[in-house]
C-alpha cells in the first residue's frame, strides 16, 4: 500500500497517512482524526478514558509511525551526536535507547527526542520536529550521513501492564530479558522487526519497528495476539494523559522548539524545564555549552515543576500567583490532568524564581465553564515531584508474566 | 605544562605580523608560525620568474600613517619608490583620461565642476566613517557602556557632518556606485574608472547594493591625514611586510616560516596552543589567527569546539574570490597606444564603462570568467628597477573577474584564460606579447593555494553589509575574540577588511591585550 494518498503537487497533497491508517480507520468510532507532524493520525478511536484505562490495566496500541526518524551513520557517528545533544552519547552501548534534548547556541531546546544505537556506528534520532537542516550543518567538519526514514519505518508503542504477555504471545521470544531502554530483534512469522522497551507512558511498554509494508500484518496479528489481554488502540487524548502523569514533557505543549519561536524569551533551555539530569557538562563541547554554563552560573530564571493541584478540576493553561488575592503573577500551567489513576488533581507548570523549589505553594486561577456560563476558582497548589505515576513495572525484568 | 609563549600567532600575513609586532612591543612572548617559505602572505613580494619580483597585492594606499609610525617601519627599513601615483583610465581607442582634476576638466566640460565637488564631498563623507575603521566594532544589545558609548561616538561622527552631508551620507550609504555615479557624472571613462575603484577586490559588480559602502570604506583609509596614497614601497609591497618582519623581530618576537599550524589545541573550552605539521606541540594560552575564518575554525579549530548555529555562520560566509592576478616579465617597456611613458609611473585602469565592468561581473555568477576583463595595471619597474634585471620590466595586473570556482575547472581552463587576457593586453599596448618572456597568472583557485584563504577571496570574506562591521566576519566572532576562550582572529576577514591595511592585526592586538594575557 502506498502511504501517500496521490501524486498530487506538495500544496494540494492532503496529509499522509500511515501504513496503519486503514486498520485505523475500522476502529475509530469517531472519525476523528488529527494532524501530526504531517500526517493524519486518530486522536480518539472510542472515548479517551477507556482508552487511558487500557494503557493503565492492560495494553494501548498506539501508532508512533509520524515520530520523525533520522538514521545516523559513519565512523563519526558517535562523536557527531555527542556534540549535537547534551548526554553523553559515548555512554550509549550498541543496542541501548537514551532520551536526550538538543540545544541551540543560545542553550535552547531544539527539541527532545530518543536516541537509539543500532550498531557500532549507526543510530536513529527520533523526535518531534523535522530539523535537517540543523542536523546537516551539525555534520559539517563530521564523517556522517544524516538521513530522513520516517516513511520507510512503521512503528507502533504497546504499552501496559499486559504488553509483554501480548507481545511474547505474538512471538517475540525473550522480550521479557528486554531491561528499559533495552533493544532486541525479533521475527514474528518470519517478519523481521525491532523492538525496544521505551515509550511515553511511564508504565511497562514496548515499541516495535517494522517495515511499512508489513505493518498490516503485525497489525492484526498484534490485535489478535492481545484480544484476551484487554488490548485497544489509542489515540493521542488517552496518550497525553498517561505522559502527563509519566511527567514527560510534549512539544508544543510544555515548550516550544526554539527555531520556532518568534517572541523573546518564549524558548526554554533544559536548565530551565528541569531535565539537568540530561546535561552534561563534563563530556567537553556539546551546542549550547557556554550558553548553559553562563545560565547555571547565574541560576534559571523559571523552571518546569509538577503541581499537584487542590479540588477537582484541570487547571488548564492556569496563570498562577504568590496570593490568593492574584496581584503577583508568578507563572502558567503547561500541562493539566485529573489523574484517574493517582486520583490527584496534577499540572505541569512553568513557574518563575524562586517560587519553583519543592513544596513551594501558589495559587492557580482555573476558569470552568459550566453550561456556557464562566466561573473563576482561585486554588493552591504545591509544587510536588515528578512523576506522578512511576509503577514499579515499568522497570521489572522480567515484567510479570500476565 | 609550561607555556611556551604567550602568544602564538598563526600566520605572518601582514595583519599577522602587526598583531605579533605589537604585542611583542608590549613584552609578550610571542610566536609567529608562517606557512609559506617567506612572510608577507598577498602583501609580499615574491620572484615569478628568474630575476622578475611581484606582488600580489601591489599598491599600498590602506594603511594609516600612525600604524607605520608606531611600528617604527621607516627604522626597519621601509621606503618608497613612488607615492601618490597617478591614475589613468585607459581607453580602447586611446582616448585616455587622467583622473588628475583638471584633466577631468579638461576631457569633459560637463564633469568638470561635478568632479571636485564630488571628491571633495566624498572625501568628507567617507572622512566620517574613518574613525570608526580604526577602532573595534561595537557589540550590539550589550549592556556594556564601552559598546554604548562606541555606537554614540559614531552616531556622533556622522552627526558632526552637518544635516546636509548626514543626509547625503544616509542616503547613499546603502547603494549601489552605479546610480551615485550615474547620477554625478557624464563621461562613461571616468564613471568606469571610478566604479572599478568601488567594487575592487568585491564579488559585488557596480550595481550591487553596498558598492558606495566599500568605495566609501577605501575612500576613508585612502584620504586620511598622512597617508601615501597610492604607493609603491622599494622592493614591492614586500618591502613593507619584510619592515613588518623586523620590527616584530626587533620587539623579540619569534617568526618561524615554512611551519604550518595544523590544529589548534583546546582544553577545558580554552585554547591551551598549536599543533604544527611537524606534529610538535607549542603551548600558549593565546593565539591569534592570520587565517581566514573557514580555515581557522572549519580546519583548525574544528566544529567540535563550536555550536552549530555559529558553525552554520562560518560556513555561510560568503568568500568566493573573483578576482585574479597577472604578472609579466618582459623584455622591455609596453607601449599602450596613445600613452605617454610617464603614465606607467603611475596606474592604469581599463574600465572603459560602468556598463562594461557591470558585465565583468555578470560572468562568475554563472562560473565563468569575463572575456571582456577589467583591469588595474602597474608597471612597478618605473618606479623600482630593482624588480627586474636591468632594462626589463614587469607588469603587473589585477583581473576583474575569474571566479574561484570555475564550471569548467581551472586545470582544463587556465592556459587559455591566459592566452585571451595576453590578447587584450596586447590590444591595448601593441607588441606587448612579442615581449613577454614569463607569465605567472593566479587565478583565485591558485590564491587560494598558495595564501590558503579558503575562496581565494581579496578580502578574505566578502566585504558587505550583511558581513560589515559588527557582523563581520560573523556575528560572534566580530570583536577579534570568538567563542572559544583564548582564540582570536586577526585577517582581513575581520573588522576592517581587507586590504593592505594593518588596522585588523592592530585592534586584534588591542583585544587580545584587554581580554587575556
Ligand atoms: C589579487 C589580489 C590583489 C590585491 N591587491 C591589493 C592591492 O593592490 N592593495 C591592497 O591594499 N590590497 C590588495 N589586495 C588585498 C590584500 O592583499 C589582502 O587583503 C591582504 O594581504 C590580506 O592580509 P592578511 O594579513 O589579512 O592575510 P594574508 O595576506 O592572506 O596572510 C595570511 C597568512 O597566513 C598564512 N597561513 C594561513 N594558514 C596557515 C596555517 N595553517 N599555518 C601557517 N600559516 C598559515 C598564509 O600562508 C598567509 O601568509 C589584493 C588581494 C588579491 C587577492
Amino acid at each position: 500500500m502506498s502511504v501517500k494518498e496521490t501524486e498530487l503537487p506538495h500544496f494540494k497533497q492532503p496529509l499522509l497517512r500511515t501504513p496503519f491508517h486503514n486498520r485505523a480507520r475500522e476502529l475509530s468510532q469517531h472519525d476523528s482524526f488529527v494532524a501530526w507532524a504531517g500526517y493524519t493520525t486518530v486522536d480518539v478511536f472510542t472515548t479517551p478514558e477507556q482508552e487511558y484505562f487500557a494503557v493503565r490495566n492492560a495494553t494501548g496500541v498506539f501508532d508512533l509511525t509520524p515520530m520523525v526518524k533520522y538514521r545516523i551513520k559513519g565512523p563519526a557517528a558517535g562523536r557527531y551526536l555527542n556534540h549535537l545533544v547534551t548526554r553523553d552519547v559515548a555512554k550509549l552501548k550498541v543496542n541501548r535507547v537514551m532520551y536526550t534534548v538538543w540545544c541551540n547556541d543560545n542553550g535552547h531546546i531544539l527539541d527532545d527526542g530518543t536516541l537509539f544505537r543500532l550498531g557500532e556506528d549507526e543510530y536513529w534520532l527520533c523526535s518531534a520536529e523535522r530539523q535537517i537542516d540543523w542536523l546537516l550543518d551539525a555534520a559539517i567538519g563530521y564523517d556522517v550521513t544524516v538521513e530522513e526514514v520516517t516513511e520507510q519505518v512503521a512503528a507502533l508503542a504497546v504499552q501496559g501492564p499486559t504488553s509483554c504477555w501480548i507481545l511474547k504471545q505474538l512471538g517475540l521470544a525473550g522480550i521479557e530479558q528486554l531491561k528499559p531502554f533495552d533493544i532486541g530483534r525479533f521475527a514474528v512469522e518470519g517478519v523481521e522487526v525491532m523492538a525496544s522497551r521505551t515509550g511515553f507512558t511511564g508504565d511497562l511498554g514496548y515499541e516495535i519497528w517494522m517495515p511499512p509494508d508489513k505493518a498490516e500484518f503485525i497489525w492484526d496479528r498484534l490485535m489478535e495476539a492481545g484480544r484476551l489481554r484487554g488490548i485497544r488502540a489509542i489515540g493521542s487524548q488517552a496518550l497525553n494523559a498517561v505522559r502527563i502523569e509519566a511527567g514527560f514533557l510534549m512539544p508544543h505543549y510544555d515548550f516550544v522548539s526554539a527555531e520556532s519561536t518568534v517572541r523573546l524569551g518564549r524558548d526554554r533551555s533544559p536548565l530551565e524545564l528541569g531535565l539537568d539530569w540530561l546535561v552534561d557538562f563534563k563530556k567537553g563541547h556539546f551546542n549550547g555549552r557556554r550558553a548553559l554554563v553562563a545560565e547555571q552560573a547565574r541560576g534559571v530564571a523559571r523552571r518546569l515543576v509538577g503541581l499537584d493541584v487542590a479540588g477537582n478540576k484541570p487547571a488548564h493553561s492556569a496563570l498562577l500567583y504568590t496570593e490568593e488575592s492574584g496581584r503577583q503573577e508568578i507563572g502558567f500551567v503547561t500541562s493539566a490532568l485529573w489523574s484517574p489513576t493517582c486520583k490527584r488533581n496534577i499540572a505541569l507548570a512553568i513557574v518563575n524564581a524562586p517560587h519553583f523549589a519543592l513544596g513551594s505553594k501558589v495559587w492557580a486561577e482555573i476558569y470552568l465553564n459550566r453550561e456556557l456560563v464562566w466561573e473563576r476558582r482561585m486554588v493552591q497548589a504545591e509544587v510536588v515531584e515528578k512523576p506522578f505515576f512511576a509503577p514499579e513495572r515499568r522497570r521489572v525484568t522480567p515484567p510479570a508474566d500476565r | 605544562m609550561q607555556a611556551h609563549f604567550d602568544v602564538i600567532i598563526i600566520g605572518a600575513g601582514h595583519n599577522g605580523l602587526v598583531c605579533g609586532a605589537l604585542l611583542a612591543k608590549r613584552g609578550k612572548r610571542v610566536l609567529i608560525v608562517e606557512g609559506s617559505a617567506a612572510t608577507g602572505g598577498a602583501a609580499g613580494t615574491h620572484e615569478f620568474a628568474p630575476g622578475f619580483r611581484a606582488s600580489t597585492a601591489h599598491l599600498l594606499h590602506l594603511m594609516p600613517r600612525a600604524l607605520i609610525t608606531a611600528l617604527g617601519l621607516e627604522q626597519q627599513g621601509l621606503r618608497f619608490a613612488a607615492t601618490r601615483m597617478p591614475t589613468t583610465a585607459l581607453s580602447a581607442e586611446g582616448n585616455h583620461l587622467s583622473l588628475a582634476a583638471d584633466a577631468v576638466a579638461a576631457a569633459s566640460p560637463a564633469d568638470a565642476a561635478a568632479y571636485p565637488a564630488f571628491t571633495a564631498r566624498f572625501t568628507r563623507l567617507a572622512g566620517a566613517l574613518r574613525p570608526m575603521l580604526g577602532a573595534p566594532p561595537p557589540r550590539l544589545g550589550t549592556d556594556a557602556w564601552s559598546d554604548r558609548i562606541a555606537l554614540l561616538k559614531l552616531g556622533w561622527q556622522v552627526r558632526r557632518l552637518g544635516r546636509r552631508d548626514m543626509r547625503e551620507l544616509l542616503r547613499i550609504i546603502g547603494m549601489n556606485a552605479y546610480d551615485l555615479l550615474e547620477d554625478n557624472f557624464s563621461s562613461p571613462l571616468l564613471k568606469g574608472a571610478l566604479a572599478f575603484d568601488a567594487t575592487l577586490g568585491a564579488n559585488l559588480g557596480p550595481r550591487a547594493p553596498g558598492t558606495v559602502l566599500t568605495w566609501l570604506m577605501r575612500q576613508a583609509l585612502e584620504s586620511a591625514d598622512g597617508n601615501t596614497g597610492l604607493a609603491q614601497p622599494v622592493g614591492g609591497m614586500g618591502g613593507l611586510t619584510d619592515a613588518l618582519t623586523r620590527a616584530a623581530t626587533a620587539a623579540g618576537a619569534e617568526v618561524r616560516t615554512g611551519t604550518r599550524v595544523e590544529r589548534v589545541l583546546v582544553a577545558d573550552d580554552r585554547v591551551t596552543g598549536v599543533v604544527l605539521g611537524s606534529g610538535e606541540s607549542l603551548l600558549a594560552p593565546v593565539v591569534v589567527s592570520n587565517a581566514d575564518p573557514k580555515t581557522t575554525f572549519l580546519d583548525l579549530l574544528g566544529p567540535e569546539h563550536l555550536d552549530t548555529g555559529f558553525v552554520r555562520k562560518v560556513d555561510h560566509c560568503r568568500a568566493r574570490g573573483v578576482t585574479a592576478k597577472l604578472h609579466l616579465a618582459l623584455d622591455r617597456l609596453p607601449a599602450f597606444l596613445n600613452l605617454s611613458q610617464s603614465a606607467l609611473k603611475g596606474r592604469l585602469l581599463f574600465s572603459p564603462s560602468m556598463a562594461y565592468l557591470e558585465r565583468a561581473f555578470d560572468a562568475p555568477k554563472y562560473g565563468e570568467h569575463s572575456a571582456e576583463p577589467a583591469l588595474e595595471i602597474t608597471v612597478p619597474t618605473m618606479n623600482d628597477p630593482t624588480l627586474a634585471p636591468s632594462g626589463q620590466h614587469v607588469l603587473s595586473a589585477v583581473i576583474e573577474c575569474a571566479p574561484r570556482d570555475l564550471r569548467a575547472g581551472w586545470d582544463g581552463s587556465k592556459d587559455a584564460y591566459q592566452a585571451l587576457l595576453l590578447d587584450r593586453l596586447e590590444a591595448l599596448a601593441p607588441g606587448l606579447k612579442e615581449s613577454v618572456r614569463a607569465v605567472e597568472l593566479l587565478t583565485p583557485l591558485d590564491l587560494e593555494r598558495r595564501y590558503g584563504n579558503r575562496g581565494g577571496h581579496w578580502h578574505h570574506a566578502e566585504l558587505a553589509f550583511d558581513q560589515f562591521l559588527f557582523v563581520r566576519p560573523v556575528p560572534g566572532a566580530a570583536q577579534y575574540a570568538t567563542p572559544v576562550q583564548g582564540l582570536f582572529l586577526c585577517g582581513a576577514a575581520s573588522h576592517p577588511g581587507g586590504g593592505v591595511v594593518g588596522e585588523n592585526g592592530r585592534l586584534a592586538a588591542q583585544a587580545v591585550l584587554a581580554k587575556a594575557v
